[in-house]
């Protein structure tokens, strides 16, 4: 699956994305976060905040803890602020 | 139409070409926002855009589609820049034609609203003391919210992101 990380949360991990297979024992969202989280401690802190990391799933917002597989893009960024 | 560009553009430019396309349009809104060169009491030396490839032309497709269902409108044009850009600059152009000012004026409002709080746009200032990430308002989110209101029934939207979690 493809992870993608955008603005303050890119600066974080230190990547703007990366390539992994789905983590062994994660098949939902929230799994996936807390796998991440122990990846990148400072991406782990900012998920750990409410309210603070929105998340996409294949290019659309997810607020649900939706269930992954192995070809999905999942995306962490703050709330945006374009216009 | 929808574009998502690194290049400036001229409003002028684009304005007249859009009402070029059409002479059966009565009324035409227009909104643009461009970099401001202070934030409060803080100079802003220089703005950088963020996005989301694929995922913001999607997004503003979205958007500019809930509009005409909406409104009764003739022609939308939404240009969005990213990259990096100097106060005075364009960063984003609404317009929108309808037969009827204020459907106009309601959907161009719409659409600056909604781009605000639903495309995966960034932005990152320059200051004296560095760069900073901008927050996004609770204002902006409130703007927002007051067209979900009107169709809350209906449309079958993503919600608004303040719900997200």
């Amino acid at each position: 699956m493809r992870i993608r990380y955008f603005a303050w949360l890119r600066q974080r991990t230190g990547c703007a994305e990366e390539e992994i297979p789905l983590p062994p024992g994660v098949r939902r969202l929230s799994e996936l976060k807390l796998w991440l989280a122990n990846r990148h401690p400072r991406l782990g802190e900012a998920l750990a905040a409410k309210g603070v990391v929105r998340c996409a799933v294949n290019q659309d917002y997810v607020a649900e803890d939706i269930e992954l597989s192995d070809d999905d893009e999942v995306a962490f960024f703050p709330p945006v602020t374009g216009g | 139409m929808i574009r998502v560009q690194h290049e400036p553009f001229d409003p002028g430019v684009e304005l007249a070409r859009f009402v070029a396309s059409r002479t059966d349009v009565g009324g035409i809104a227009v909104f643009l926002g461009r970099v401001r060169d202070r934030a409060g009491d803080t100079p802003i030396l220089a703005m950088t855009l963020e996005h989301y490839p694929g995922m913001t032309e999607r997004k503003l497709a979205e958007i500019e589609a809930e509009a005409r269902r909406r409104w009764p409108l003739e022609d939308t044009l939404v240009i969005h820049r990213y990259g990096r850009m100097m106060p005075g600059e364009p960063i984003v152009m609404v317009a929108v034609a309808s037969a009827h000012r204020h459907a106009a004026l309601e959907a161009c409002s719409f659409l600056i609203d909604w781009l605000k709080t639903r495309a995966p746009f960034w932005k990152c200032e320059e200051t004296p003391q560095g760069e900073r990430w901008v927050e996004a308002r609770t204002s902006d989110e409130l703007a927002a919210a007051r067209w979900e209101r009107r169709s809350a029934a209906s449309s079958g939207q993503s919600p608004a992101q303040s719900s997200f979690s």
